[in-house]
């Protein structure tokens, strides 16, 4: 099972959060999908599947703040 | 128009619908994406309201109904921030950059914008900066330009937006960016309407000089 992770988006910015999921729980994805919209600051951030799968557990929902380095969703 | 200069092609779309924009952003954030050169968009857009991923429901101060009767579209938006107006007046830029190439920092690509504005405001002697904990442009405690950008694996779009000679009333629709503030223009600061054509080619030679 491999995480979904918060990257690092920049020096000094430490949490951003989650605006939108475009996949949910137990769907299947293929790498390069658009999987979840980070929001921090004035930028929303693109988070793409990097490999084939499904989404095992969204950890962090619609809404909630998290802190970079945190894991967003299990992918198996 | 298109012109290509060094790495960057610049690209001047006039007045042109917003998701008609938004449409040809994403298609050119797909061709950077696969290595082409980076964009540099000029535009202007009818008047609209955008509504950014953190956009409250109460940032907008006219009904959906009343919006509508002015002929002003609702569209939300995947770019950061609350609700912003476009309208006929205000440069809109787009750069489609890959900021892989840049370090990969958000915030440094946010200030940059804001400095490109700032340093462009100069040249028509106006004083803007930023203010610490708000984005944008601001002359005094009144707003000039507002930014907010989407990114796509590292390739930035939307972008930054600049009152040159829009008709200012049109934001009492709304709290712009959510923030109780004054919006003002380089038209409403000089006293007189600005070629539009003058700002869009000073806001090029700022992009090239800081950011290409």
């Amino acid at each position: 099972m491999n995480s979904i992770i918060i990257p690092e988006l920049g020096e000094g910015i430490t949490k951003a959060t989650v605006a939108c999921w475009h996949a949910k729980q137990g769907q299947r994805i293929q790498k390069g999908d658009d999987l979840v919209e980070l929001v921090t600051d004035k930028a929303v951030f693109n988070v793409a599947a990097d490999q084939n799968g499904m989404i095992k557990e969204i950890l962090v929902p619609e809404g909630k703040e998290a802190l970079i380095g945190s894991t967003l969703a299990y992918i198996e | 128009m298109s012109t290509k200069q060094s790495s960057c092609v610049i690209q001047d779309w006039g007045l042109i619908g917003y998701l008609q924009a938004y449409d040809r952003q994403k298609d050119l954030v797909k061709r950077v994406i696969a290595g082409e050169s980076p964009r540099l968009i000029v535009c202007e857009h009818p008047a609209v309201l955008t509504m950014g991923r953190m956009t409250k429901p109460e940032n907008l101060l006219w009904t959906a109904e009343s919006i509508k009767a002015q002929g002003v579209d609702v569209i939300s938006v995947d770019r950061g921030g609350d609700v912003t107006l476009h309208a006929p007046g205000q440069l809109v830029v787009y750069p489609i950059i890959n900021l892989a190439d840049r370090g990969r920092d958000l915030k440094v690509f946010l200030e940059e914008l804001e400095q490109v504005v700032i340093d462009l405001l100069r040249e028509f002697d106006i004083l803007a900066g930023s203010i610490n904990g708000q984005r944008g442009v601001w002359v005094g405690q009144d707003k000039i330009a507002s930014i907010g950008i989407g990114v796509r694996k590292w390739v930035s779009y939307h972008g930054l937006a600049l009152n040159v000679n829009t008709d200012l009333k049109l934001f009492h629709m709304i709290r712009p960016c959510g923030l109780n503030v004054q919006m003002t223009s380089v038209q409403k600061l000089k006293g007189k309407s600005i070629d539009m054509n003058v700002v869009k080619e000073k806001i090029i030679a700022q992009f090239k000089l800081k950011i290409f």
